[in-house]
């Protein structure tokens, strides 16, 4: 059986920022790291190796300096990595980032022969982008069932999948499908390992990282990067700052009276 | 020239620092208070193979043995945050594991080695003794040899590790030729009778460490356990403080680190006067020196370990970069308490702990220089 895991390198920050005259994200003095939802889904995947058995493959599309991030999943016991790395894939929105990741993952499924037996893992949303569009776009592009927001995961007998998926946290709902599968997992499905010293040795001793580009997988210059996005970025912008909050205080008549006068005179009431 | 660090060495820097915040950080400041290692923490330095970091693989180790500056990012990153804990497996690898995979035979590493790479047993590396300090050729305690066992009798003081260690490394007197003493390294089970454990020092710094007095009352060691040779005890000494004397450089290197970022940290922080204190000439001038000492004592460091690493004689080198970052870490700890001002002295900044731990470096396991 293999695992798929899918990741992305993303920007070291909860706030991104934004050049205001270029309209692009600010990267420089950065640090890149794992996109936090995707080392849920390498857990996931190494623990499913570990119950279950198979081999679990990382994948990324990004430029040359994602190999880090693959390096660091290697050494959390991630068996193979590619990096997807060309400059025709330069510019990819969420639709021509899924169409790369599908054709380098039915690539691999040729050259190994096992093509009905497999599970591909996603994040659910990545903190830059955070569309979560190209997980389900995956399984589209595949053409296989997906599940989105998991938080439990266990297979059995038949290739017969069994997942908890927790859209809104209240509302649990088991789910059942059969291999193969797209998950996308949700921070609360596990915690992820912290890769030892010896699992870091191994990962540059006795591991690589794969490069990919466009030609490996057979990539029609026209479905990637800029060209095979449907999408078109006008302008990044934060949004603008129009009010400022105010915090009342006082007794609890005396809060209501003045949240009262300021909705009246803001015309709200 | 290279001053670059590989690929592996950051990544190891960046996991021991994640690591180092989230688990030992939170609990350094109540395992410090109550002298003890905090059990869980311990558990977790185990499965990150921080009891086996420059041991092979094949002995249960994490592989670093070609990598000795790895190792010593290794202890600088957990020395950054409580020296107790970088003291705790620098000297658990450095001075017994290491030595043991560099002097034993096949038989020594296989039942030794890889219990102590695994982290399943701790080890230590007992020297110094009541009259036996700087003065390491003044050892007392003995070693007589009865059929194929040699009887150790004697104490030792100040054993780092000493009283939770399951394998230590005795240095004993095991006779004299043409009266001169010959002295004589063993390897010892804690389990073997006559062996126990006495007063645990109550320490002004790096308190959850232990450091205990251990007593041996005719304790039977097989001839087998005599690491390097009869009689090599001297020569082999000196070279596992050599090796010894690199990680404590690192250990010093981490903790002084530790206080400069602190330092910035607060004086970014603390207003007097209308404005951050970190705008004060003198303030900077301080952190301008600490981050030069920092500095010298990462590179001297760094080189020791990079020449042990390319088999070259580092001695010299180890010895330098111990009296540089002991001295760094001293006067970093120092001038941190001084930015802290009163805030310095509380227990709720790290700085008053890094403050004692600091002195560890220039006494632990050899004196300064
Ligand atoms: C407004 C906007 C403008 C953009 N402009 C550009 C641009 O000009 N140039 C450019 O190069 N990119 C650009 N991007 C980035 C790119 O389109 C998306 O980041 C990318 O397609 C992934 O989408 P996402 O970040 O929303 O990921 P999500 O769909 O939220 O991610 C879900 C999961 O999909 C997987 N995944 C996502 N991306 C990758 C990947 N690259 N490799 C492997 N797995 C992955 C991960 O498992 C992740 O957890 C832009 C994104 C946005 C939102
Ligand atoms: C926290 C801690 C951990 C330790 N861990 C270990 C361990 O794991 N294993 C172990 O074996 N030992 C350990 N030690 C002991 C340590 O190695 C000794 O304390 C050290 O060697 C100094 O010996 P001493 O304390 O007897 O000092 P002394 O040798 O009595 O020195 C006293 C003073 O005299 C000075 N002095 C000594 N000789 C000379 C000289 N020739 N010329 C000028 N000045 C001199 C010294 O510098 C010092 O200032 C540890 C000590 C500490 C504090």
């Amino acid at each position: 059986m293999k695992v798929f895991v899918c990741i992305k390198q993303v920007p070291g920050v909860s706030e991104v920022k934004i050049d205001p005259k270029t309209n692009t994200l600010v990267r420089e003095g950065i640090p890149s790291i794992i996109n936090p939802h995707d080392k849920h889904a390498i857990e996931l995947g190494i623990s499913i190796k570990e119950e279950y058995g198979g081999e679990v493959i990382a994948l990324s599309m990004g430029p040359p300096q994602a190999e880090k991030a693959l390096r660091e999943v290697l050494s959390m016991g991630v068996d193979k990595a590619y990096l997807l790395t060309d400059r025709a894939f330069a510019g990819a929105d969420t639709l021509a980032t899924s169409h790369t990741l599908a054709l380098a993952i039915k690539k691999l499924l040729k050259e190994t022969n096992v093509e009905q037996k497999y599970i591909v893992i996603c994040g659910t949303q990545a903190i830059d982008g955070d569309t979560a569009q190209v997980g389900p776009e995956l399984a589209e592009e595949l053409n296989i069932p997906q599940i989105t927001y998991v938080l439990k995961f266990r297979l059995e007998e038949d290739d017969k999948v069994i997942v908890e998926r927790a859209f809104r946290t209240e509302e649990v709902v088991e789910i059942e499908t059969r291999l193969p599968v797209l998950v996308s997992v949700v921070k609360e499905i596990n915690v992820p390992r912290m890769p030892g010293v010896q699992g870091i040795v191994n990962a540059y001793q006795n591991k690589e990282v794969i490069y990919l580009n466009a030609d490996d997988i057979g990539a029609d210059k026209s479905e990637i990067g800029l060209n095979g996005s449907m999408t078109e970025v006008w302008k990044i912008f934060i949004p603008e700052k129009k009010v400022d909050h105010v915090v009342l205080t006082g007794t609890i008549d005396e809060m209501v009276r003045e949240l009262c006068i300021n909705l009246h005179d803001d015309k709200v009431i | 020239m290279d001053f670059g660090l590989t690929e592996k060495q950051i990544m190891i820097r960046k996991i021991t620092r994640e690591f180092a915040e989230k688990h030992i950080a939170p609990v350094a400041e109540e395992s410090d208070r109550v002298s003890e290692l905090d059990p869980n923490v311990m558990e977790k330095m185990k499965e990150m193979n921080y009891f086996g970091t420059c041991i092979p693989e094949e002995y249960g180790g994490a592989g670093l043995h070609n990598d000795t500056i790895a190792f010593a990012i290794c202890t600088e990153e957990i020395g950054r945050v409580d020296a107790s804990w970088s003291i705790t497996t620098g000297v658990h690898c450095s001075v017994c594991t290491y030595p043991i995979y560099r002097f034993g035979n096949d038989e020594q590493k296989e039942k030794f080695l890889i219990p102590l790479a695994k982290g399943e047993k701790i080890g230590a590396f007992c020297l110094t003794e009541a009259n036996a300090g700087s003065d390491a050729g003044g050892v007392q305690l003995t070693a007589e040899k009865e059929g194929d066992e040699y009887i150790l009798n004697g104490s030792k003081i100040f054993a780092t590790n000493g009283g939770i260690a399951g394998t230590l490394l005795v240095v004993a007197k095991s006779g004299e030729i043409n009266s001169r003493k010959q002295l004589t390294i063993f390897i010892v089970d804690t389990d073997t009778p006559g062996y126990s454990v006495g007063v645990k020092e109550d320490k002004l710094g790096v308190r959850a460490s232990n450091t205990s007095e251990l007593v041996f009352q005719d304790v039977r060691v097989p001839e087998e356990n005599i690491l390097g040779g009869l009689s090599n005890g001297f020569r082999l000494g000196l070279q596992i403080l050599d090796f010894g004397r690199i990680t404590i450089a690192a250990q010093c290197l981490g903790l002084a680190q530790g206080c400069l970022e602190a330092s910035v940290k607060y004086s970014n922080e603390r207003e007097q006067f209308g404005t951050k204190i970190g705008k004060f000439q003198g303030i900077q001038w301080k952190i301008a020196d600490m981050t030069t000492d920092v500095e010298s004592a990462r590179l001297l460091t760094y080189k020791a370990a990079w020449m042990c690493d390319q088999k070259m004689d580092y001695g010299l080198s180890g010895s330098m970069a111990k009296l540089v970052a002991s001295e760094a870490a001293m006067k970093a700890a120092h001038q941190a308490v001084q930015i802290h001002g009163g805030y310095g002295l509380m227990k709720a900044y790290p700085v008053e702990r890094f403050f004692r731990d600091a002195k560890m470096g220039e006494y632990a396991v050899v004196s300064a220089a």
